[in-house]
């Protein structure tokens, strides 16, 4: 009897260690970022890197100014969103209060392959096919820009937003759907009225995820956002978000140069604005959560 | 009567703005796919896909690129699958909430934000550097491994949320430990939902580029891997070098559009299994 | 007698599917009378009230037979709108089920949605629904807080506020009670009693005591069939089918 309780807590333990690796992760994730970025700090002080409008990191002397970079993060970020946000929501409404059974059952999965896409596939399509289309609509010299950068990172960010917006929508209890179409409100009426109020705290959970994504994604700004490591001042201009010069440049960087650790703090300022987004997210779903259970 | 009719008018032009959002969506998958197995599927053939790349990778195959990345995402899933199953079960079968696990679900939905390029940092600070592995399979798998942890935790605990209470209690009342519950009852009941959690798992893994940038890729190696401590072509990073780096960018286009193609077509069918697989299972829970 | 009614079926029946879950259902529902339907749970109590404001069509793979009247008009009919008829057959659910919003807005939502802007017309409206349905007093001071802050019965109360906000003709209540404590529940039946001077009200309850305090006509269902209808006294004391009278006193069900 003893022996096989000792037995039943020695496993429950392994699997408690199991399960606390995913702090331990996240926690040697910001050690190991620090410990790379923060000796760029002896020779640039935060304040000039963060809003240093200069980035020459192989100049001499080198600038390790990254707003540029930031700013190139921000522009492409909102960009997408604006995009992203009323497609990937209006499809969520779509799939959940619209489409029939066969509809969906198309619909869901392509919304999934979608976000299966390698994204190294969608920079490419934005670089061989957007590019040139959007050189010759609007007669620009490049099309690899702020503006395709954008449409292609929406092309990631709304299978994110789609789906936790559909959890949303299909969380809101279906009785207030009844109670709405019993009243004769027309069905969008219902939606518009009742549905998306009720299921807001989960859209807004599934916008800011659909940010954290665009601002994070490496391989589409690496490929088509045109690398400019200067503030776009239109959105026909090019950029280069944080990512994009962290993949580009960490090759060519000398170990353990101030060009290496520069690269590893924007690392930092990037893990961050992530963290950020991820933590009011959590937030804004825990609190949800809460008030559902606090009015059963 | 007037009221009536322009509120139908509203409701007609709603839902039309909201069946365009999602038409855009498939369409978008379907010219993005479309565009590129119709460039693509003239250059694909046996000799590409089984020999190595020619004359500076503007001929030739692109075998390596092809067995790096099995090699790396099957050492993504033998970091991955562990761990990720047994946090799963943590969490489902032994946690109650609390603190610590309102922590570790936290830590479990941060690591799933953290950008792949901030893994790559992390894989080239942690292995590559710190433990000294190189630029090599095993520290790219351990970084792809890592990188998609949440994915199969959060998969996994799904599919052992699914499994019925009554097999739980049924198999407690009968005398059985909670171990005994979970590995003969439970687990084996979430098999199939545990492999769907794996496949996109293996699905995510096989396309990532930045996570192996600096961990594990190589821009070209002539010979084959033959330990985990060498480096490898891999199929996402082949395209992006193809795209960006060669000196023959417009030239070696078929050869881009071919390589792309075989990594959709490879990720495309991976996930199109998990999704019959789960279809299939929701079925079999339905009747 | 059944060209007076308010509310009528003929020969309605009512598939899921391929199953039948009514059938050949004939009932007339007189105006501003109250009318109970009884029998044991699953047969299709729930399913007959949804017909009646054509709930159903919600639920994908459903198909009615026959007629459903409302002053003698078939509300299937293709040129129906089913918007109109169901703000004039409302509804009230077994759970109460009031919107994420403030009670005002709540009992006012029926009115926006026609076209109702007048804040003080609104304002007037559903202070006069909230006095119909018994409420107003407790929630006066706190119309602007959220209805899921008030107890089950005060829920259930402004749910039915915000049914009597767009002015029915009829009213269908499903088991408006059943969630609820037996004060509460009294209080639900005394509002029942007092509306029936102006609605015509069917309502579906699976408590027979409840039945014969409230309704002045009981129909009793049994396995998708009508087996008896007729004054709720009669039902009770003399009813002619052994099934009624074996359900009724205890027997099954």
């Amino acid at each position: 009897m003893n022996a096989s309780t000792t037995k039943e807590t020695a496993i429950k333990t392994g699997f408690l260690v199991v399960a606390l690796a995913s702090i331990v992760i996240l926690a040697m994730i910001v050690v190991f970022l620090f410990r790379e970025g923060l000796p760029i700090f002896r020779k640039v002080s935060v304040r000039d890197f963060l809003l240093g409008r200069y980035w020459y990191p192989t100049a001499d002397p080198p600038d390790f100014g990254i707003f540029p970079l930031i700013v190139g993060s921000v522009v492409v970020t909102l960009l997408s969103c604006v995009i992203a946000v009323p497609l990937g929501v209006l499809s969520a409404v779509y799939v959940s209060e619209i489409a029939g059974s066969r509809m969906k059952e198309i619909l869901k999965p392509a919304i999934e392959l979608l976000a299966s896409l390698p994204s190294v596939v969608i920079g490419f399509f934005g670089m061989v096919v957007v590019a040139p289309t959007l050189q010759e609509w609007f007669d620009i010299p490049t099309g690899l820009n702020v503006l395709n950068a954008s449409i292609m990172l929406a092309l990631m960010a709304i299978p994110t937003i789609s789906s936790i917006s559909e959890d949303a929508l299909h969380g809101v209890r279906r009785e207030l759907r009844e109670a709405s179409l019993a009243l004769g409100a027309t069905r969008w009426e219902t939606i518009s009225r009742v549905m998306i109020p009720a299921a807001l705290s989960g859209l807004s959970t599934a916008v800011i995820l659909g940010m954290s994504r665009a601002i994070g994604e490496t391989m589409v700004v690496l490929m088509v956002a045109g690398g400019a490591a200067a503030i776009p001042e239109s959105i026909f201009d090019a950029c280069r978000p944080m990512p994009a010069s962290i993949a580009a440049e960490m090759a060519e960087a000398p170990f353990r140069g101030d060009h290496y650790h520069a690269l590893f703090a924007t690392g930092v300022v990037l893990f961050m604005m992530t963290l950020a987004f991820n933590l009011v997210a959590d937030m804004i779903a825990a609190k949800y959560k809460q008030v559902g259970t606090a009015t059963l | 009567m007037e009221r009536r009719k322009k509120r139908k008018l509203i409701e007609a032009g709603a839902f039309l703005i909201v069946r365009s959002a999602a038409l855009v969506i498939v369409l978008s998958l379907a010219v993005v796919v479309g565009f590129i197995l119709f460039h693509g599927a003239s250059a694909v053939n046996w000799t590409f896909l089984t020999q190595p790349p020619r004359e500076a990778m503007t001929a030739g195959g692109i075998f390596p690129a092809i067995l790096g990345t099995l090699y790396l995402t099957a050492g993504a899933i033998l970091v991955a699958f562990p761990a990720g199953v047994a946090s799963a079960v943590y969490l489902s079968e032994y946690a109650r909430e609390g603190r610590l696990v309102r922590i570790v679900r936290l830590a479990i939905n941060n690591l799933a934000g953290v950008p792949s390029v901030v893994f790559g940092l992390f894989g080239l600070a942690l292995f590559v550097v710190f433990f000294k592995f190189g630029s090599s399979i095993l520290s790219g798998s351990l970084t792809l491994g890592l990188l998609i942890l949440p994915v199969i935790i959060g998969a996994s605990e799904e599919a052992l949320k699914a499994v019925p209470r009554t097999y739980r209690e049924a198999s407690l009342a009968l005398g059985a430990t909670r171990w005994q519950m979970i590995h003969r009852v439970v687990l084996p009941a979430a098999f199939p939902g545990i492999l769907t959690a794996t496949i996109l798992g293996i699905g995510r893994a096989a396309g990532e580029t930045a996570p192996i940038m600096f961990t594990a890729a190589a821009f070209y190696t002539a010979r084959l891997p033959t330990s985990i401590f060498d480096e490898v072509m891999a199929l996402p990073y082949h395209i992006y070098v193809l795209a960006t780096a060669g000196t023959h960018i417009e030239q070696t286009r078929p050869l881009q559009y071919a390589t792309a193609l075989v990594l959709i077509a490879l990720v495309l069918a991976v996930n199109l299994v998990a999704i019959l697989l789960r279809a299939r299972m929701r079925r079999r829970r339905m009747s | 007698m059944s060209t007076s009614a308010k509310m009528e079926t003929r020969n309605m029946s009512f598939y899921y599917g391929e199953s039948k879950a009514l059938e050949n259902i004939s009932i007339a529902f007189q105006a501003c009378r109250v009318t109970s339907l009884i029998g044991p749970s699953g047969c299709g109590k729930s399913t007959f009230l949804r017909t009646l404001n054509r709930m159903n069509d919600i639920i994908a793979g459903t198909r009615v037979e026959g007629e459903v009247l409302l002053d003698g008009r078939s509300i299937y009919d293709a040129d129906v709108d089913v918007v109109d008829i169901r703000r004039r057959v409302g509804m009230v659910f077994q759970k109460p089920n009031p919107f994420p919003k403030t009670i005002f807005n709540d009992v006012a939502y029926g009115l926006r949605i026609r076209g109702l802007r007048n804040r003080t017309e609104l304002y007037d409206r559903v202070e006069a629904s909230l006095k119909a349905a018994a409420i107003w007093d407790e929630v006066k001071d706190r119309l602007n807080e959220s209805a899921l802050g008030l107890s089950g019965g005060q829920q259930q109360r402004v749910c039915i506020a915000r049914a009597l906000a767009v002015e029915p003709e009829v009213l269908l209540m499903d088991e408006p009670a059943s969630a609820l404590d037996p004060i509460a529940t009294q209080k639900i039946e005394e509002l029942i009693r007092a509306l029936r001077d102006r609605y015509t009200i069917i309502i579906v309850t699976h408590n027979m005591q409840q039945a014969a305090r409230i309704s002045d006509e009981t129909a009793f269902l049994y396995m998708g069939k009508l087996v008896e209808v007729g004054k709720t006294d009669m039902i009770f004391t003399k009813p002619s089918c052994r099934r009624t009278e074996d359900y009724i006193t205890g027997r099954f069900g």
